[in-house]
């Protein structure tokens, strides 16, 4: 008999749950009815099918022009990107080959965004707080290490050792952008952890500003060539298709990386901790957790994921620049939002999916319809893509599947 | 011997004084209990020993070592563990899990597996839920992973907070079943109940807590006797 009730109570839950989740996306901005939901869920089958029906009509009532027109809006995309497919393929400009080099390009780009994404999605699972100056964070690795890899290429190290060089780079990268993370927290953030929301946020920005601005005081305002590496020219053959070798390294790396940050969060005990101090900080401190040892080690984590990503993203396009982290910024922060904000896998998956998007998405959807040039337009895609998952499933890709998950 | 030693403290929330000079102590090794109304003060009692609030004045000491001045994840090591109001589970962390952040303290891996095996002997159905979210288990369960959880740490003083709230009245024996059995096992118990006939059977001695200032100490047993007592918090006429 305890068993029972046992059972029921979770399921009862469950149902509770969903039609509250389900319902508050599409009317946001309705707390009452979500309320009355919540209060009238009941154990009778029939009083739930029959309220069903109720919530259908409720639903019904609530479409508003804004909501058809913005369906409109999704159809007509998706119509587009239909059409637009089926023209390119029937043209036939492309080759298996061009297709296979878009999809490695957009892995690598992907991971890229995916390493940076993790520090948004953690920071913002810890904090509940959007850190802008992470772009800045992920800026300050590579173009530290800019210096690193000028000297050792103008001494010839880098031709004559040049894994432990890449190596030393990466370090040195990782070790910058880490120590950025861990002083923007310890002195712009901390001290207003309990002021409202938006003032961390309004700090976080004028950090990213600070931070262009120191690197562009001191170093200029042009490029800086970083040097090849001789070791990841060329490229390797896979079967009939021909792979960059700097581009398998970039997906590689970035691989590895995120294998081993996800396993740090599922399987450790400061991973674990992180998570609780996510989801409850008062209790996780009565724990003895110290809540604000975690929230360093998350920007640790972030900041170690940035900086690696940077030394990536400088030998793939071959140059730093104080402004280089703002675009991949607000890319990686479209994946942590794609895969739904502060969930891990979520920021990965959003990231490789965006980056393929990217990379696939002019060619594919945008060339059949005649579309000029169809790759300066990769950005728009990306920032359309933010908007139509913010209006259509503010959750992200995973946020519902966990939601299922934890009912 | 006395253990916890609360001494005249004053809490605020703002402008709000929400205890007024509570002086209280728990012997080792007893069960006292402080029960109290609704909004009498009691979680405010615990928060500000657990640290989670700072008292404004008065002092809380352990084993004489003044505990104010420590953070809360520092009070948890020092053996003042709370199981909090709500029982607070990680929703989103497995039961096991969940009890290993209760051995966060705790950095010697045997004593953590033999703290595990003491809480699964305590609670079975914890061991065969130990991979299940927390958030999936019943009330119940949750009561008892939150006691588990506190257990974890090994502590010299467990704070408990309305332990029985919102549970089934065969829930609720269970737990007070464990409370017994935790007694004899020699824990240290501060119980904060509005469950007054429960908390006053299992407690030897207790605490009447009324807007903030204790108005009642005296024998468990004498207790159930009081006239005020039995009018305001047994029910009886
Ligand atoms: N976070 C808070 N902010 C302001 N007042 C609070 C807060 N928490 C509790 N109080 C007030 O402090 C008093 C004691 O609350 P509490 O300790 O929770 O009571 P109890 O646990 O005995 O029910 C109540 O009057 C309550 O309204
Ligand atoms: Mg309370």
């Amino acid at each position: 008999m305890k068993g029972q009730s046992f059972g029921k109570g979770e399921r009862e839950s469950g149902n509770e749950d969903k039609s509250f989740k389900i319902l508050n996306r599409w009317s946001p901005i309705s707390p009452p009815l979500s309320q009355f939901l919540r209060v009238t869920s009941s154990r009778d089958e029939e009083r739930v099918r029959r309220k069903g029906i109720f919530m259908m009509k409720r639903w019904l009532e609530r479409i508003t022009p804004t909501d058809v027109f913005m369906w409109m809006i999704g159809g007509a995309i998706l119509l587009m990107i239909f059409w637009g497919s089926t023209a390119t393929l029937a043209a036939g400009t492309y080759t298996a080959h061009h297709w296979f080099d878009f999809i490695i390009f957009g892995l690598a780009q992907g991971s890229i965004y995916a390493l940076i994404a993790m520090g948004y999605t953690m920071v913002y699972g810890i904090l509940r707080m959007i850190n802008f100056a992470h772009s800045e964070v992920f800026m300050c690795g590579p173009y530290t290490a800019y210096f690193v890899a000028a000297a050792f290429y103008s001494s010839g190290f880098l031709d004559q050792y040049p894994m432990i060089s890449l190596v030393i780079i990466f370090l040195v990268s990782m070790a910058t952008s880490t120590m950025v993370a861990v002083l923007l927290e310890r002195i712009a953030y901390r001290p207003l952890r309990a002021a409202p929301r938006l003032i961390p946020l309004i700090t976080a920005i004028g950090a990213s500003f600070f931070l262009q601005y120191t690197i562009r005081g001191l170093y200029g305002s042009g490029f800086q060539a970083y040097p090849v590496v001789k070791v990841l020219e060329g490229e390797w053959a896979l079967g009939e298709f021909r792979i960059l070798k700097f581009q398998a390294l970039v997906i590689v790396a970035a691989a590895i990386l995120m294998a081993a940050l996800y396993s740090f969060v599922q399987r450790t005990r400061l991973g674990k901790a992180i998570r609780a101090v996510s989801e409850d900080k008062e209790t996780s401190s009565l724990m003895g957790i110290d809540i604000d040892r975690m929230i360093v080690t998350t920007f640790i984590i972030g900041g170690m994921a940035a900086g690696a990503a940077g030394v990536l993203y400088a030998l793939m396009f071959k140059q730093v620049h104080f402004f280089m982290g703002f675009i991949p910024g607000i890319k990686a922060f479209t994946a942590a939002v794609l895969g739904g904000i502060g969930n891990i896998p979520g920021a990965m998956l959003g990231g490789i999916f965006l980056g393929l998007v990217e990379s696939v998405g002019p060619s594919l959807f945008l060339d059949g319809l005649g579309i000029v040039a169809p790759y300066q337009l990769k950005d728009a895609i990306a920032f359309t893509m933010l908007v139509l998952v913010l209006i259509f499933r503010p959750t992200g890709i995973l946020g519902e599947r966990l939601a299922v998950k934890k009912a | 011997m006395v253990l916890l030693e609360i001494e005249n403290v004053h809490t605020y929330y703002g402008h709000i004084h929400a205890l007024k000079g509570v002086s209280l102590d728990v012997e080792r090794g007893e069960i006292v209990t402080l029960i109290g109304a609704n909004g009498a003060g009691k979680s405010t009692m615990l928060k500000t020993t657990s640290g989670l609030l700072k008292p404004r004045l008065g002092s809380i000491r352990l084993e004489g070592e003044e505990l104010t001045r420590y953070r809360p994840h520092e009070i948890v090591a020092k053996g003042v563990v709370q199981v909090p109001e709500g029982r607070r589970i990680f929703g989103r962390l497995t039961v096991r899990e969940n009890l290993e952040m209760g051995a966060f303290a705790i950095t010697d891996r045997h004593q953590i597996e033999s703290n595990l095996e003491r809480v699964f002997n305590l609670f079975p159905r914890l061991r065969e839920r130990q991979k299940q979210l927390g958030g999936t288990l019943s009330g119940g369960e949750q009561q008892m992973l939150a006691t588990g959880r506190a257990l974890m740490a090994n502590p010299s003083v467990l704070l408990m907070d309305e332990p029985s709230m919102g549970l089934a009245p065969v829930l609720v024996d269970i737990i007070f079943a464990t409370i017994r059995q935790l007694h004899a096992d020699g824990t240290t118990i501060l119980l904060v109940e509005q469950n007054a006939r429960m908390a006053l059977q299992v407690a030897s001695r207790g605490y009447v807590l009324q807007s903030g200032s204790i108005v009642l100490r005296d024998k468990a047993e004498s207790l159930r006797q009081n006239e005020m007592v039995r009018k305001a918090y047994l029910g009886e006429t």
